[in-house]
């Protein structure tokens, strides 16, 4: 009946997951139950939970991502704990078993349920709104993309309280998590929580793609788009060209455990070595589909914040695109020691090398972009800059690392693990919080508070130097990554430091919640009412904060690149608009219902419950052949009501001639 | 259909940005959905190409169990093959009739669609149980967990797109071939014309070349 599922499924005789499992799911009912009796569910359900807009879309991404931050985060400082008291005779509080789960969980959740919604959420928010449109190509697919990637993030939380999750790292490489050596059900949480929010990913690729090359505002020819759209859409082709990639792989790795075939198993013919060809193939293109969208951010608060047009406009767009190219051919960098023989790896040695030529132009651009401006060290300028100093040294680690026998020396050590987190939280992440304190006050009509801004940007800059210069060191010093127990007792001092530096970091997201709490608070006092609070140069400032559903009640004529800064310069004084009917999409409750039942069913695959996963797979179908039934997706705002809405905003700011 | 799209263009904007340089403002919708489903095709031939990747690589690894040319038919292949290659031109055939919106027609295309697709289907099940029965399921070796994922997803996307087929024609019959309809039936069309391209690669990658 319930397939593998059984009470022995609940940790009962491990206090730490239980206690921590225990604390997630009393805030959890806490939250329903204080949604319920305030009467929001209504609210909620109309105005998010059902909402195809892409920007009520974005900040659902954006908040997925800052709250799986948290537990990811958790998963790291329980790492760092481990390891700084497990030396010697110490064995530390994590036994090996769960142990190994940590690392894999936090791995996975930061790459996939951080990273990934952080980046999806500000390309959704703000895409449509600098390309002067009303929404994605398709907004309801944009909502069923969202829900998707929610239901993968549910899933993977699920193995926190019912049963366990993988401990085979974040690649998952087979044979290791192949049934004979991972026969319980960590694995297929990991296989099935990634299909599933993969799904979304390609959706969102698709989307994204179609907008950018489809649905922009008149005059709008490419080489006038911003630099973000061009990077989103880089990452976006990107999605749609690696993430299939991912979804074969896993298929196969799938098939191997549930069908007993050979595609990476040692016997019958399987060759593991395959899986992580594939799994890099997508791989590579992965760290690009996160870094290119971070680098839109930075071009954007650059330009903005030094009161230039952004320097070498052409030839950010040429180094994005051969950064989108060039991200194919380096796979086999990340296992140079797999012995593919000296000419393949010197091949692709060079070509990772030669990434460093264009992300090299993009930081000159930067640089020469603030040259000579009116430099205006706000929050999101702060991080731009962190930002260069940083992925410079991370970019610098790496092309170390691209020499093949440069790699063979420290080929999963610690000083690997300090490169990736060098770029992605001195590259993605920090663009992620520049975005996120560059287009707020866009998204909410109030500005964050600027002084526990800053001292977050200052946190998280010193606490990533303090927890991950040391990890360079003992990389070179010969520590391997993953150590749940430290053999080495010359090590401890500079562990000491990195769990110093996570502590530092920590410290950083509090200033961070204390930021949106105060904000929040103040909002009155903050409101921006101008809709253009940075004096910023594209079409998103050109609307309200926040923007009403439609965007822009009269379309955009684009003339130049930074349109909003043109348009400024030419004067405000445009004739009175006369608006016409716009139709937009009707909130649809498609993707929350699809997600729901992919959830049932990935939890059904997992447990081995195969009537719940026939029944949650028609259920799901069943939902889509309802949605594809319907010819009444759109509603017409006319243009009376467009009237009263501007009205309503222009009024208070309107010259009293 | 390029003179529905052109058509669709708003008169106000000047025709000097209409052409070449992408600045004529959103695309009609049509155009906009036909775009995007070719996107979302270009990722699932990506998909297909990460199995086709591991059908090259675990081809030659039959484990002592059966080899290619042990176990394909040439003629049943080559008779599949034809099937799907007329469903495609009746597709063709069909997706015509409905954009002169002559249900009657596209009616009885989409019904040779089906068939022939229903044939192609049924002839490769056949295939698929004649090699269990002989021991040369997919759990044998790696050549055969590749073949059978290989081909069984193609076969996959075909029973999935027959079904659509069904549901479309249902609502061609209910609504008739209005806008949204005709949208529909692009889309659908459009991935029948993909898995033939598909298909082409795996009669040409594990069939022919696997007798060989």
């Amino acid at each position: 009946m319930l397939g593998r599922l059984t009470w022995a499924a609940i940790p009962f005789n491990e206090p730490l997951p239980l206690i921590s499992m225990g604390v997630v799911l009393i805030v959890i009912l806490a939250v329903l139950a204080l949604v319920v009796i305030k009467g929001w569910v209504p609210y909620l359900w109309r105005e998010w939970l059902t909402s195809v807009d892409h920007k009520r879309i974005g900040v659902m991404y954006m908040t997925l991502g800052l709250v799986m931050l948290l537990r990811g985060f958790a998963d790291a400082i329980m790492m760092r704990t481990q390891q700084t008291i497990a030396i010697g005779d110490a064995q530390g509080y994590l036994p090996p078993d769960h142990y190994n789960q940590i690392f894999s969980a936090h791995g996975t959740i930061m790459i996939f349920f951080v990273a990934m919604p952080l980046v999806i959420g500000l390309m959704n928010f703000v895409v449509p709104l600098q390309l002067g449109a009303r929404d994605v190509a398709f907004p309801t697919l944009n909502s069923v993309s969202f829900w998707l990637t929610a239901a993968g993030a549910l899933l993977i939380n699920v193995s926190l309280v019912v049963g366990n999750f993988a401990r085979t790292s974040w690649w998952n490489y087979p044979p290791l998590s192949e049934l004979a050596f991972s026969p319980d059900v960590g694995v297929d949480y990991y296989l099935w929580s990634l299909q599933i929010s993969g799904i979304g990913t390609v959706l969102t690729g698709v989307n994204f793609v179609t907008t950018i090359l489809k649905v922009r505002a008149p005059g709008m020819t490419y080489f006038r788009m911003p630099v973000f759209c061009w990077t989103a859409l880089a990452a976006n082709m990107l999605i749609v060209a690696a993430f299939p990639i991912l979804t074969a792989t896993f298929v196969m790795l799938l098939l191997d455990r549930y069908l007993g075939m050979h595609f990476f198993t040692n016997d019958g013919g399987g060759n593991p070595m395959m899986y992580p060809n594939l799994f890099w193939a997508w791989g590579h293109p992965e760290v690009y589909i996160l870094i290119l969208p971070a680098f839109g951010v930075y071009s954007e608060v650059v330009a903005t914040f030094s009161g230039k047009a952004l320097f070498s406009y052409r030839s950010m767009v040429l180094a994005t695109l051969g950064i989108c190219i060039l991200s194919f051919m380096v796979w086999l960098h990340h296992f140079f020691t797999m012995g593919a023989g000296a000419d393949v790896n010197a091949f692709f040695g060079m070509m990772s090398t030669l990434i460093a030529v264009p992300t090299g132009v993009k930081i000159f651009n930067w640089l020469f972009t603030m040259f000579r401006g009116r430099v205006v060290f706000t929050t999101p300028m702060l991080y731009a800059v962190g930002f260069m100093v940083t992925f410079v040294i991370g970019g610098l680690t790496g092309v170390l690392l691209a020499v093949p026998p440069v790699d063979f020396v420290l080929h999963n050590s610690a000083f690997l693990v300090a490169h990736f987190h060098n770029v992605i939280i001195g590259g993605v992440v920090f663009g992620a919080l520049a975005g996120y304190n560059y287009w707020f006050p866009k998204a909410f009509g109030f500005t964050l508070d600027e002084r526990l801004g800053k001292a977050s940007f200052w946190c998280w800059l010193v606490g990533f130097y303090l927890a991950f210069t040391p990890l360079y060191v003992l990389g070179l010093k010969g520590m391997t990554r993953r150590l749940q127990h430290i053999p080495d007792p010359s090590w401890q001092p500079w562990l000491l430091v990195a769990e110093v530096g996570a502590i530092v970091i920590f410290a950083g997201i509090l200033c961070q919640i204390a930021q949106l709490y105060v904000s929040i608070r103040g909002r009155e006092q903050r409101r921006d009412l101008s809709g253009d609070p940075w004096n910023g140069r594209t079409l998103e400032w050109a609307t309200a904060s926040p923007p009403p559903a439609y965007n822009f009640a009269v379309l955009p004529q684009v003339e130049s690149i930074d349109a909003f800064w043109h348009m400024k310069q030419a004067g405000r004084n445009a004739p009175a608009p006369s608006y016409v009917t716009i139709e937009m999409p009707r909130n649809s409750p498609v993707g929350f219902v699809i997600a729901f039942f992919a959830v049932v069913t990935g939890f059904a695959l997992i447990w081995h419950i195969w009537w719940l996963v026939v029944l949650g797979f028609l259920a799901a179908v069943v939902m889509v052949l309802v949605a594809g039934w319907s010819d009444d997706r759109e509603r017409e705002v006319s243009a009376a009501e467009i009237a009263q809405i501007e009205q309503a905003r222009l009024g208070p700011r309107q010259p009293a001639e | 259909m390029t003179v529905a799209a052109i058509q669709a263009v708003p008169s106000v904007v000047p025709t000097e940005l209409v052409r070449g340089r992408g600045g004529g403002g959103p695309a009609p919708k049509r155009t906009v959905v036909a775009y995007g489903f070719w996107i979302f095709i270009l990722s699932d031939i990506v998909m297909f190409s990460g199995l086709f990747a591991a059908y090259a690589v675990l081809s030659g690894n039959t484990a002592g169990g059966p080899k290619p040319v042990e176990l394909f038919n040439l003629r049943n292949v080559f008779i599949e093959t034809m099937c799907l290659l007329f469903s495609s031109y009746t597709c063709g055939l069909g997706a015509l009739s409905a954009e002169r919106r002559e249900p009657g027609r596209f009616l009885i295309f989409a019904l040779f669609t089906f068939v022939l697709g229903s044939a192609f289907l049924i002839i490769e099940a056949s295939e698929f149980a004649s090699m269990v029965a002989k021991g040369a399921g997919p759990s044998r070796s790696a050549f055969l967990s590749s073949f059978f994922t290989l081909v069984g997803t193609h076969g996959v996307h075909v029973t999935a797109g027959l079904l659509w087929l069904v549901y479309l024609v249902a609502q061609v019959m209910t609504k008739g071939l209005r806008s949204s309809v005709l949208r529909r039936l692009l889309c659908w069309s459009l991935f029948w014309h993909a898995l033939d391209i598909v298909w082409v690669g795996v009669f040409t990658l594990v069939y022919l070349m696997g007798v060989e």
